[in-house]
């Protein structure tokens, strides 16, 4: 039996959803750029396909909600550690409806649901990085303290450490995990700034594998079996630079996924989906 | 020596050791002599109390008053009639008796002849040599002294020292004689029995709460030291890993306190009630490398009331994982047949909010340990718990400098900073430079990262003092059970002792490792379980006390340890005598970084080389650092420049004024100061004339003057007791050849107003000339980089020009 924090990766399940029509012209964004609805539609298709055929993971599909143009990013509205889902309120109010059909489905996947409740809290699931041994939280624009909180007491094992994020959008605009112990992070200085917190918050050591661009640094780690080390990455044509570093990870099964039609509308690697290990479940 | 002339705004207070009669009654102690409250947690209320006749009445004040006193730069012996008052709170405030501490404290008055002085020191040293029952010596020395008047003092400074040497010498052999006494509370291998004399002493007997939730009851004498009762449970337990646990006691404040196991039970206690608790003080990081299944045991046994209690949260699927373990630790197998099983397990305490839902998965979880010995429970339940968070952190309630609601946590690898259920900030050992703490404050010095010049000091605001003193020494005893491969060692008796003494008196975690290794006995047999705790009677009456549970929260109290002085030396030679031993060294290697920059990691290990520098410095005796300062100076050459500066916020300002009672009419602004006005003020006893420099350069300041200034603690009427406003005081020493520095933050409050004072010392060592107006200069010009914000208000410049041997 998995006993507390083991098996970093290891995930069985993943919930995504579709693109909405009202993505191209609604979806939040922080630069006014047009995007190609029908390249976002298979770029989002690709990446559904990777996980479901290349590594296997079943894969929840929501239907896309036209009323939420941003509902692809399902990261956004839940944080699922261990058999525990916590329900976010979105800090985009346009958003917050995101939660409900997300809700139901981690209900279905039979996992115990923490929802956050509280007017004042708002978190997005892409300000939340775990490390396999504690959580960062970044303040942005989008979370908040009380939401950091609610997060830590939904997660009571794990330590909870505040990170500001004082440019991008979330934490994850500019990291994320790229193995058990490794932080793939951006060059940017907010982004190396950020590290440093994070370091110095923490009682373990992390590895960093600093790419060029801070957004090539959001990736998707998973540790499946037969396949081990795993990493969802960018596009040698999105990010030359900082896809030539990646490649350079030999232990780990590489996989490019492009990205480019999403990411106009802040959407990175991780926000597509909500990745569950069943069987980790004790 | 020091060129300067003494006046009446000297006062020299010397607060030495003598091998004061522990066993003799607490009144005979006071009446005899003196204590020299050496613990620097007790600094602040440190009181000496010197019955010796002839002495001056000065003998009599409570430091406290003294202080206001001497920071009004008067003789003692003018001010304030001593009180019986004073006398009497002042023993009430001090955390020991006064008897406790095995040293007096001798002031000198500065009228009072030197050579009488010295006699009546070696009275004392007579007398305290012949006592049989001394205490392990304890070497502290609080100094607190004006300037002395030039020869005189020096001759009497070093005829002190002289006398301190032999005193010292005269206690460690004594203290070998005795056998054990002293140094061999330091050795676990020593005899319990030997650490008591034998002596027609009453027996007490202790109750101690046992982990298990059974009473061990013994009787020891009534002078035993923490360690004699503790050596006693141990022995009832059968443990040898013994060094991560600990006796806690609650004192009269309702806090739970470690039982120092150097200092006298009674002298802790202070009450007639002989009730402790065994409980974990070092929670092991990896508790697999424990020798012996029953310290797992015992481990396991305070977790799962840590667990139970919600001192150490978990989610719930830990809690039923760690439910489960011990079901099976003490059941073994799952039965299926056991006729309701839910019975027996909702009759104990696996969670604060234990549940139906919880009981049954705790049942779910137990079914698939099958096969699963006790002993391989406990390690599958302490391999789980280790991983939380919260694991071996020790919560202390603060308040942040803006006063918002904290939580420190002391643990193994550091100090962690909470505010709710978030991590906002850690402070991992090696970055600490020094620990410190001043009434209630707490304070952390940091040390400066990649890309800063200074050192910044961090400070938290603590309920009470005592809060602050336990934080401090918990502080102190995880840096040192966790970071040190050795408590530091013992120091000889120094001339130049600054601040507590108090060390941690234990093994190490690496000295109990190695020991543990060479553990050669049989797996001892014991019973397993928590039954004699929880009733599992039929009736289904839960029970289980919780009320034990904070037992090793809070409550982490030691008494000084007299062995482990670790003496802040600044007398030259010795600057770079005092660092903590492994603190930089045993850091754990840098991240591996794939990005290969290698030079940050150079860069941090250059900067270890930093650490050598005086780590946990307590606090200085509560009469302000000058005092000890200046005595020190007396007896090495040295130059001092103290830059004062002043931070006004938002204060009417007669309160500066009050607050610095300089009788040497050093002119402190009577007048309101002016916030963020750059002012350098000469003070001059002689010539008592004032010269007020707008700096935007640095200002030149001619040095002859030699003006002891005192930090005067403002009276305030808001009778809360506390004497004096000092709120801060805080040493931070650090070397660089031959030059020190310290910087001393006083903190006056005064209706919601609040005024920093930020004084530099800097003493200045060396053979030749010193260009002391460069130093000053750039003294002025660092303080300013420092704290742009402030203004300096003053300026001394204390010369001494005589070499003195050190000892």
């Amino acid at each position: 039996m998995a006993g507390l924090m083991a098996g970093f990766g290891h995930y069985t399940h993943a919930v995504v959803r579709g693109i909405p029509a009202s993505l191209a012209k609604e979806a939040l964004r922080s630069n006014p750029v047009e995007v190609d609805l029908a390249a976002a539609h298979r770029e989002h298709e690709s990446y559904v396909e990777v996980l479901k055929t290349k590594l296997g993971l079943e894969v929840v599909e929501l239907p896309a909600d036209e009323s939420l143009p941003d509902c692809v990013f399902v990261e956004d509205a839940a944080v699922v550690c261990g058999d525990t889902a916590l329900i976010t309120r979105p800090g985009a109010e346009s958003r917050r409806r995101e939660a409900e059909v997300m809700k139901g489905a981690l209900k279905d996947l039979n996992l115990n649901i923490v929802e956050m409740t509280d007017e004042n809290a708002t978190l997005d699931g892409g300000d939340v990085l775990f490390t396999g041994r504690e959580f960062f939280v970044g303040l942005s624009k989008r979370t908040n303290q009380r939401g950091a909180e609610i997060l830590a007491d939904a997660f009571k094992d794990y330590a909870v450490s505040t990170v500001p994020v004082l440019e991008g959008l979330h934490l994850k605009s500019f990291c994320s995990m790229g193995g058990p112990g490794l932080i793939v992070i951006g060059s940017s200085e907010p982004a190396q700034k950020a590290l440093k917190i994070m370091q110095q918050m923490s009682d373990h050591r992390y590895d960093k594998l600093t790419v060029p661009d801070d957004l090539a640094a959001n990736c998707i780690y998973m540790n499946l079996p037969n396949k081990g080390h795993v990493l969802l990455h960018c596009t040698v044509e999105e990010y030359p630079e900082s896809a030539k570093v990646f490649e350079k990870l030999k232990d780990h099964m590489l996989i490019p996924v492009s990205n480019m039609e999403k990411v106009k509308v802040d959407g990175a690697l991780t926000c597509c989906s909500v990745l569950i290990n069943k069987k980790a479940n004790i | 020596m020091t060129t300067e002339v003494g006046s009446e705004t000297e006062v020299k207070e010397k607060a030495e050791e003598s091998a004061a009669q522990p066993d003799q009654s607490e009144k005979a102690a006071e009446e005899n002599a003196e204590v020299a409250n050496a613990e620097g947690e007790e600094k602040d209320k440190e009181k000496e109390k010197d019955g010796k006749e002839g002495k001056g009445i000065a003998r009599y004040l409570p430091t406290w008053l003294k202080k206001q006193k001497s920071q009004s730069q008067t003789s003692p012996t003018k001010e304030v009639p001593p009180t019986e008052e004073a006398v009497n709170k002042v023993t009430q405030e001090e955390e020991g008796p006064a008897p406790e501490v095995n040293g007096h404290a001798e002031e000198v008055d500065e009228k009072e002849a030197v050579k009488s002085e010295q006699v009546k020191e070696k009275e004392a040293e007579s007398h305290s040599n012949a006592s049989a029952d001394t205490e392990p010596a304890k070497e502290e020395k609080v100094e607190e002294s004006a300037e002395k008047s030039t020869e005189e003092a020096k001759v009497t400074t070093e005829g002190e020292g002289e006398e301190e040497q032999k005193e010292q010498r005269g206690k460690e052999e004594e203290e070998e004689g005795v056998g054990g006494g002293g140094e061999g509370q330091t050795s676990i291998f020593q005899s319990p029995l030997r650490l008591v004399r034998k002596t027609k002493m009453k027996l007490v007997v202790c109750h101690v709460n046992l982990l298990d939730g059974t009473d061990f009851t013994c009787e020891v004498e009534k002078r035993a030291k923490g360690q004699y009762l503790f050596f006693k449970v141990c022995e009832h337990l059968n443990l040898l890993e013994k060094d991560y646990f600990g006796l806690t006691y609650t004192d009269t404040h309702e806090q739970k306190c470690w039982l120092d196991p150097t200092k006298e039970i009674k002298r802790q206690i202070r009450s007639n009630n002989w009730q402790f608790a065994f409980n974990v003080k070092f929670y092991p990081p990896d508790p697999s490398l424990l020798t012996e299944d029953i310290t797992r045991y015992l481990l396991c046994l305070q977790l799962r009331e840590d667990v139970a209690s919600g001192r150490l949260p978990c989610s719930f699927v830990t809690h039923a994982l760690l439910g489960s373990y011990t079901l099976q630790a003490e059941f073994g197998d799952y039965e299926p047949d056991q006729p309701r099983p839910l019975d027996y397990i909702s009759q104990r305490t696996f969670a604060p909010n234990q549940n139906k839902e919880m009981e049954e998965k705790i049942l779910e979880l137990h079914k698939s340990h099958r096969g699963m010995t006790p002993a391989q429970a406990d390690a599958q339940f302490l391999e789980n718990a280790k991983k939380l968070s919260m694991y071996g952190v020790d919560l202390h309630h603060a308040k942040d400098s803006e006063g918002v609601d904290i939580m420190l946590g002391v643990c193994a690898n550091g100090l962690l900073v909470y505010k709710d259920r978030l991590r906002i900030n850690r402070f991992a050992w090696p970055k600490i430079l020094k620990i410190s703490y001043k009434r209630n404050n707490f304070y952390i010095k940091i040390r400066p990262g990649e890309t800063e010049q200074f050192e910044s000091t961090v400070g938290f605001k603590l309920q009470n003092h005592r809060s602050a003193k336990r934080l401090w020494k918990v502080c102190v005893e995880n840096h040192s059970f966790f970071r040190l491969n050795a408590p530091e060692p013992p120091t000889k008796a120094r001339f130049l002792t600054l601040g507590s003494k108090f060390r941690y008196s234990g093994r190490t975690q690496a000295q109990t490792r190695v020991a543990s290794s060479l553990i050669d006995r049989p797996a001892p047999n014991f019973e397993r379980t928590s039954s004699k705790r929880i009733s599992r009677s039929l009736d289904g009456a839960p029970v289980i006390s919780i009320t034990e549970a904070g037992t090793a929260e809070n409550g982490r109290e030691f008494h000084s340890d007299s062995k482990k002085v670790k003496e802040v030396d600044l007398s030259p030679g010795d600057a770079e005598a005092t660092p903590t031993q492994s603190l930089g060294a045993s850091e754990p290697a840098p991240a591996q970084d794939h990005d290969k920059t290698q030079e940050e990691v150079l860069k941090h290990q250059a900067s270890i080389s930093q650490l050598k520098r005086s780590f946990m410095e307590a606090p200085p005796p509560s009469p302000p650092q000058p005092n000890q300062w200046e005595k020190r100076l007396t007896s090495s050459p040295a130059t001092t420049i103290r830059v004062q500066q002043h931070q006004v916020v938002s204060e009417p300002q007669t309160e500066a004024a009050a607050d610095d009672n300089t009788i040497s009419d050093t002119k402190e602004p009577t007048k309101p100061p002016v916030v963020k006005t750059e002012m350098v003020t000469i003070s001059d006893t002689f010539a008592a004339q004032k010269t007020e420099i707008a700096t935007k350069e640095v200002p030149i300041v001619h040095t002859e003057t030699k003006t002891i200034t005192y930090e005067a603690a403002q009276l305030d009427g808001n009778g809360d007791g506390e004497p004096g406003v000092l709120m801060t005081a805080q040493t931070i020493t650090s070397e660089s050849l031959c030059t020190t520095t310290t910087t001393h933050i006083t903190k006056t409050l005064k209706g919601g107003l609040s005024e920093t004072r930020i004084e530099k010392r800097i003493v200045i060592t060396g053979d030749c000339d010193i260009d002391h107006d460069e130093a000053l200069a750039q003294a002025i010009k660092e303080a300013k980089e420092q704290h742009p914000d402030m203004s300096v208000t003053r300026v001394v410049v204390h010369k001494e020009t005589e070499l003195e041997e050190e000892d």
